[in-house]
């Protein structure tokens, strides 16, 4: 099977949707190992699937999903289709709107930068609506369910829309999680965040270890917009995740916080590009990576400082754990700087558990399963404790602590 | 307090510690001096209990206790403690957390409560002032980024909050401009009570200013071939240790 038959593979299994954008994804394919932004991330394996419409499940249940002890509206999308019986929207102040992107407008995609972005404008079925009107301050997270029971090569295409008008504040949580390998959802989630609104949004991707997810996050912000994202990425055979903020007024504040965990046979990818546009803005991307087995991890992060951006605070760092010898981390922090007067900094570090921190943590007192969990668990901490909600930080501290306890330099010790 | 008799020790098949013997009672302070190779971090790094060191003989007696039979952790429970020659960076774990935790597995090891954030942050402002550290290290990931002087003056906070019985200073003084060294040697010197015993290992004669010892022994080979009061350094200092090793030889 090439290349080029499995998109059109694909697209036949797919519903009608855009013809345009069916056009546009038959014309540029899955993307090659040779096409620069998917060097490390070869989506061979998804080309192989036996590809098939994923259909609505009634049986789906909410069964083990996080953020089940928060209370406040959710919306659940069973393989790419609104679940109506799990979905739960109640009463919801005035200006604030939450509902399936079926149930009402939606508003045109941004034109898609890629394969998967146009494969996704073509065949989208469903995704959340989230719409805050101006001064409305919704203190109550919405909760968004993407479950997956679908397999061999039962794709779904969703898109998310997340609206956040003047003086606004919102937190969204996500979830993603699967039963069955070999699934593929292709998702993209656009954030609008206007001027001074304060949105939190949690990615938490938990797939199926055998099923491909690609998901793509456009953030535009408006003047002194506070937006932090946070994507917890712990499952998926492949898991890429395209990362694109616009900050598009002065005064803003963004912050892109991540943690990947990788085990046996996952390889989880972040692909980011921050373009500051207008002058004073701060923006701070912190990936922290932990990899187990013969897993692989990427990162690409390129901070964009356009003309006149100037008075830029960017801060970028990709710090990777590798506990196994053959899990492998690619890893590209760049900066991009066309303004004058900006503080910009980047940085990577791969590192081992290795024999010395482990010593040098007893030759302070600290037995060596102490000295291996702090090592790993600070590492994973450092970033799950920038997630501001309260409920959910403590929530995914939990499962993140839980899954390091299955990871390799611990049951090794 | 610290009793090592005929200490041998072999790493990689090399005999690099060839029987040391040395005996450091309770409110002493000891120098080790010696040429480069001769095994002073050999003999910090067995004290301290590191893995990849064949103990062919000897003993190590400590307060009684066979020091030898014990882990690395277990060692700095009993009050030992080792200011690293290279302290480690540890990538995302943070000093301070880190510090508290160290603390606190003393604590627990005594039958104490543990402290709390908030009172252990109270203790660590005390002990930083001291070493004249920067607050904003200790928001920092362990070690890492800190300059070498930084790397050193967090070993003896480190020290200063284990508040040991009996502390080794692997060459705590390399690496150091004059101004730093001062700010270390002020905090070893203040940690020093009749209680406790100290053994600083250098390869220069210049922390001796600072850090004035009761005994200087002479390492050359694997072996002390020279002991002596705090004039001896004085005299390494001005002709070297090639005498020593002649007249070892002779």
């Amino acid at each position: 099977m090439d290349v080029k038959d499995a998109a059109s593979r694909l697209l036949a299994a797919l519903p009608e949707g855009d013809a345009a954008g069916r056009t546009r994804f038959a014309e540029l394919g899955f993307p090659s190992p040779r096409d620069e932004d998917w060097r490390f991330t070869p989506v061979k394996p998804i080309t192989e699937l036996n590809f098939s419409a994923a259909s609505a499940d009634a049986d789906a249940t909410l069964e083990g999903c996080v953020f089940a002890a928060i209370d406040g509206p959710q919306l659940v999308f069973v393989n790419g289709h609104y679940s109506e019986a799990l979905s739960q929207v109640g009463e919801l102040p005035a200006g604030v709107e939450v509902r399936p992107m079926s149930a009402g407008d939606c508003p045109t995609p941004p034109a898609p930068e890629d394969a998967f972005g146009a494969l996704n404008a073509a065949t989208v079925t469903d995704g959340p609506f989230i719409s805050v009107a101006d001064n409305v301050h919704f203190e109550t997270p919405v909760r968004v369910y993407y479950l997956s029971t679908g397999s061999n090569g039962a794709t779904a295409n969703l898109r998310g829309y997340i609206r956040a008008e003047v003086n606004s504040r919102v937190t969204v949580l996500e979830s993603w999680t699967g039963t069955q390998a070999s699934y593929f959802n292709n998702a993209s989630t656009e954030l609008h965040a206007a001027d001074n609104a304060q949105v939190e949004h949690v990615k938490f991707q938990d797939e199926h270890t055998g099923a491909f997810h690609v998901g793509g996050l456009h953030t535009t912000l408006g003047r002194d917009a506070r937006v932090a994202h946070h994507s917890l990425a712990l499952g998926g055979r492949i898991a890429r995740n395209n990362l694109r903020a616009h900050l598009n007024g002065t005064g803003i504040e963004a912050v892109l916080n991540g943690l990947y965990l990788p085990r046996a046979g996952q390889l989880i990818d972040h692909h980011m590009v921050v373009n500051h546009e207008q002058p004073h803005c701060d923006s701070h991307e912190y990936f922290n990576g932990i990899l187990d087995d013969d897993s692989r991890a990427v990162f690409h992060g390129r901070i964009h400082v356009h003309k006149g951006a100037d008075k830029t605070d960017a801060k970028q760092t990709n710090k990777n754990l590798l506990l196994s010898d053959s899990a492998t981390i690619d890893t590209k922090p760049q900066l991009e700087i066309y303004a004058d007067d900006v503080k910009c900094t980047h940085g990577a570090t791969i590192g081992q558990m290795n024999a010395e921190q482990i010593f040098y943590l007893r030759a302070r007192g600290l037995d060596e399963e102490s000295a291996r969990r702090m090592i790993m668990h600070a590492f994973a901490g450092e970033i799950v404790e920038r997630i501001q909600f309260e409920t959910a930080r403590q929530e995914l501290d939990r499962i993140v602590w839980n899954r390091l306890e299955q990871m390799g330099g611990l049951v090794a010790a | 307090m610290l009793e090592i008799k005929n200490l041998q020790a072999r790493v990689e098949g090399k005999a690099i510690l060839k029987g040391i013997d040395l005996s450091i009672n309770a409110g002493e302070v000891h120098a080790i001096m010696g040429p480069n190779g001769s095994g002073k971090s050999t003999l910090a790094q067995v004290l301290a209990g590191r893995e990849g060191y064949d103990i062919t003989d000897g003993s190590v007696a400590y307060n009684g206790e066979d020091l030898l039979d014990l882990g690395p952790e277990e060692r700095v429970r009993e009050g030992f403690f080792l200011a690293f020659q290279y302290p480690v960076e540890i990538p995302g774990v943070n000093t301070t957390y880190f510090l508290r935790a160290a603390v606190n597995a003393l604590r627990d090891h005594r039958g104490e409560a543990e402290l709390s954030a908030v009172d252990f942050l109270k203790l660590m402002r005390e002990k930083i002032q001291l070493l004249e550290l920067d607050e904003s290290l200790l928001k920092r990931s362990v070690n890492e980024g800190f300059s070498g002087g930084e790397k050193k003056r967090a070993e003896i906070l480190q020290m200063a909050l284990l508040d040991p019985k009996f502390a080794v200073l692997d060459e705590t003084d390399s690496g150091l401009d004059i101004d730093a060294l001062k700010v270390v040697a002020g905090g070893v010197n203040h940690l020093k009570r009749v209680d406790n015993a100290q053994l600083v290992i250098t390869h220069y004669q210049r922390l001796l200013d600072y850090i004035v010892p009761d005994y200087v022994h002479v390492l050359v080979d694997g072996r002390i071939v020279k002991s002596g009061p705090k004039e001896l350094a004085l005299e390494l200092e001005e002709r070297g240790y090639d005498w020593i090793i002649e007249e070892q030889v002779a």
